[in-house]
């Protein structure tokens, strides 16, 4: 019996050695073996990067002393085009500093709060083991400096954020981010990494609505967010701020959900995740199509690219992609491999009126814009990209309408009393009663005020020279009057 | 004495009346007490505190008024305060140790001010600072209710100051309107000094409801709030219990209080 017992524990381990299911069944020990011992050699002074790169793996085989000096500063940036937003934040953007770190390394931690702050901050890293996750001992008033110490025990992605009362209004105004325990062996290497963090932040104004926009308690306690964002801003990683990639690669996103209130339903469009480490813990999932992050939550997520083109970053909770600004780009470059994608859309419903083809015609008319060398030429390919995805469900893109239920806007008599009409009706909705060749019309337009002037200078110029309309020309300047003073009320949403 | 100017003593007699201006009698109001509900939560008043009528100067203590305190009182100089009564950004925006200079204009209301040096300034006037609820129960007023705060509007209004940060040079007093009793700026210009900060029961990790250390604070203060919409309450009771008395903030002010005879 004796001699018998040896040899079968050999052959459980042998088992156990050759089916991966069972090794990822041993635990890796936690917080109880995560400590490697005393920090050894110099201490370091830790890279902080902004939003979306991701600082070097620390390439090290050895616990360190590393030093994290973060400081608060409370300023005003863009929260979307033309609106702006008082944003807490640690380390001047939103979502706060990456912060990389190992296992067991002894972190010491230094929070600054500016001078010219109004407010105290402090901070609670989810990867810290200790009461408050150093909430506690990190309560700094304006123009202080407070220190605290602790052993990062866990690996992990974990997310870090402001502690203060009121808690909620802390972490609306961005003061979150994300801190990363690599595990002693580091992670797999991969070709790019990036930082997203999705949030949700509430104005007293509606969505788009231009000015400085504050704070609002009330939608913040009701949860109906104004915007959902990722890395803080509309368009923080669209156009010339896309994310990167070539064909080829494999790309690992750290992706995690400051909230305040909203869990994420992380997709991208067109692409699979290969592998998901699931609430940025130590296992994976594979083939994943759409990961939940909760919040207050990260997750890790990696995949390797085979097809160039755009893909579109999304919370699958649509409407606060397409409706509260929750879209970022990973734009890929390379050789077409038409045996793996033929090169059509995969996703055109969900792109609507900002999918790819479109966006060529739009961009170009924007840069035009700036640099005041706008065609009406211009303006009408653009038009035509946004009719197609805005307006064209309802007036159909042969302007015809559908007789009866939405007024036609080929050759409108309606539209031939003025040119004006138009961009008016775009920006203000029209409810009731309107005659249109001939035919009575009784149905309601919601108001598309969520369209920028340009967009819709552009396609009111592109239906005024369509369908045999009489021609004619918007600007974004006229838009930009007609919206004139903003509703003051604040909507629902 | 690095930057310690010699007057004359006849030239210090003579500076208050140069529209260096003293504070004025008619610079504090009185206001009527009552039973009033706190946001903070104290020990067996559901029904409310009772708060004697007191008075209250109308505006924060202006760069002017500090500085005839700080001539007739070298003590608080900043070249002489000692450091564990004002940390050493004490009175720092100043040009010089008895001049306030072209950063710190004189209706503009004084900061970098530690509490123990608001206190003496307070005393040096016959009074003293005000306690956090009669601060509290004067702050609660608009200038036609004197309980506004239930109302949305006006909890907004004050949230709006404090979203911003203050990186632009501060108004001079006095140019908001009064409230209901008569006083003016307790929101929206600077924080204030009270007398009782180091015993509002807050703990640095604001989720501790219930559960704070409590060894290590001393009163029989708050512990908790009864008023979770009230932000901004919230947010100046975390503001005050962030401070330590001998520190100093460019946008911690005061305003001095005194019992009514």
């Amino acid at each position: 019996m004796h001699k018998l017992f040896p040899a079968f524990l050999a052959l459980a381990l042998l088992v156990a050695g050759c089916d991966s299911r069972d090794a990822a069944s041993v635990d890796t020990g936690g917080s109880a073996k995560g400590d490697f011992g005393p920090p050894q050699g110099e201490p370091i002074k830790a890279v902080l990067t902004s939003p979306p790169q991701v600082p070097p793996p620390t390439g090290r085989s050895v616990p360190a002393k590393v030093i994290v000096e973060l400081e608060v500063v409370e300023k005003e940036m863009a929260i979307s085009e033309g609106v702006t937003y008082t944003f807490w934040t640690f380390g001047g953007t939103v979502p706060g500093s990456f912060i990389r770190v190992r296992q067991g390394d002894t972190v010491e931690f230094h929070l600054m709060n500016a001078p010219d702050s109004k407010m105290p901050h402090n901070i609670d890293l989810h990867g810290v083991t200790g009461p408050g996750g150093g909430a506690a001992s990190s309560f700094t008033a304006p123009g202080h400096r407070s220190r605290f110490t602790f052993k990062a025990l866990n690996a992990g992605l974990y997310v870090y954020h402001c502690a203060t009362a009121p808690v909620g209004m802390h972490v609306a105004n961005g003061m979150y981010g994300l801190i990363l325990v690599e595990p002693p062996e580091g992670l797999p290497a991969v070709d790019r990494e990036y930082y997203v963090m999705q949030g949700d932040f509430y104005t007293t104004g509606r969505y788009r609505e231009k000015g400085h926009q504050p704070f609002d308690m009330e939608k913040a306690i009701a949860e109906h967010p104004t915007y959902v964002l990722f890395n803080g801003a509309e368009g923080s990683m669209t156009g010339d701020k896309a994310l990167a990639a070539r064909t080829g690669e494999s790309v690992r996103l750290y992706v995690g959900n400051g909230g305040p209130n909203l869990v994420s339903s992380f997709h991208v469009i067109g692409e699979i995740f290969d592998k998901v480490w699931f609430e940025g813990g130590t296992r994976f999932q594979e083939n994943v199509q759409t990961t939940l992050i909760p919040s207050g939550g990260a997750a890790m997520m990696e995949f390797h690219v085979e097809v160039p083109g755009s893909y579109v970053l999304v919370d699958h909770s649509i409407f606060r992609a397409f409706n509260k600004g929750a879209l970022a780009i990973l734009k890929a470059d390379g050789e077409e491999n038409r045996e793996i994608y033929s090169g059509k859309e995969v996703d055109e419903m969900y792109l609507g009126d900002r999918a790819l083809p479109n966006l060529g015609a739009v961009t170009t008319a924007a840069a035009a814009a700036k640099t005041g060398e706008l065609t009406i030429e211009q303006q009408i390919d653009a038009g035509r990209a946004l009719f197609a995805g805005t307006c064209s469900t309802c007036h159909q893109s042969d302007g015809r309408g559908l007789e009866g239920v939405f007024p036609p806007l080929a050759k409108s008599d309606w539209i031939a009393k003025g040119g004006k009409r138009v961009p008016e009706t775009i920006l203000r909705g029209m409810t009731g009663k309107v005659t249109v060749n001939g035919r009575d019309y009784d149905s309601v337009m919601p108001p598309m005020n969520q369209l920028t002037d340009d967009e819709i200078a552009n396609i009111s110029t592109y239906v005024l020279n369509s369908w045999d309309n009489g021609g004619g020309r918007v600007t974004k300047a006229e838009v930009a009057a007609l919206r004139g003073t903003p509703a003051k009320q604040s909507a629902g949403e | 004495m690095r930057d310690v100017r010699r007057f004359p003593p006849w030239l210090l007699a003579i500076l208050p009346l140069c529209g260096q201006a003293a504070e004025s009698p008619d610079s504090y109001v009185t206001i009527p007490g009552g039973v009033f509900k706190s946001a903070l939560r104290y020990e067996d008043t559901a029904d409310g505190v009772r708060i004697l009528p007191y008075q209250m100067k109308r505006a924060p203590v202006t760069n002017a008024e500090f500085l005839v305190f700080v001539r007739s009182h070298p003590e608080w100089n900043r070249v002489r305060a000692p450091s564990v009564l004002a940390e050493k950004r004490y009175l720092s925006h100043w040009s010089g140790a008895l001049e306030p200079g072209s950063a710190a204009p004189p209706d503009q209301p004084v900061t970098w001010i530690s509490w123990f040096a608001a206190r003496s300034y307070c005393e040096s006037q016959g009074a003293r600072l005000p306690t956090w609820l009669e601060w509290e129960y004067a702050a609660a007023a608009d200038p036609t209710r004197q309980d506004a705060r239930g109302d949305p509007a006006w909890r907004e209004q004050i949230l709006s100051w404090y979203a911003r940060p203050s990186n632009t040079p501060l108004p001079r007093v006095g140019q908001q309107p009064a409230n209901v009793y008569g006083v003016q700026d307790l929101h929206g210009l600077v924080w204030e000094w009270i007398d009782d900060a180091s015993a509002l029961l807050v703990s640095s990790d604001n989720r501790e409801q219930g559960a704070a250390d409590k060894l290590r604070f001393c009163g029989a203060a708050a512990l908790s709030t009864d008023d979770r919409e009230n932000y901004a309450i919230l947010m100046r009771v975390a503001m005050l219990s962030s401070v330590e008395p001998a520190d100093a903030t460019g946008n911690l002010g005061f305003r001095c209080a005194r019992d009514v005879k």
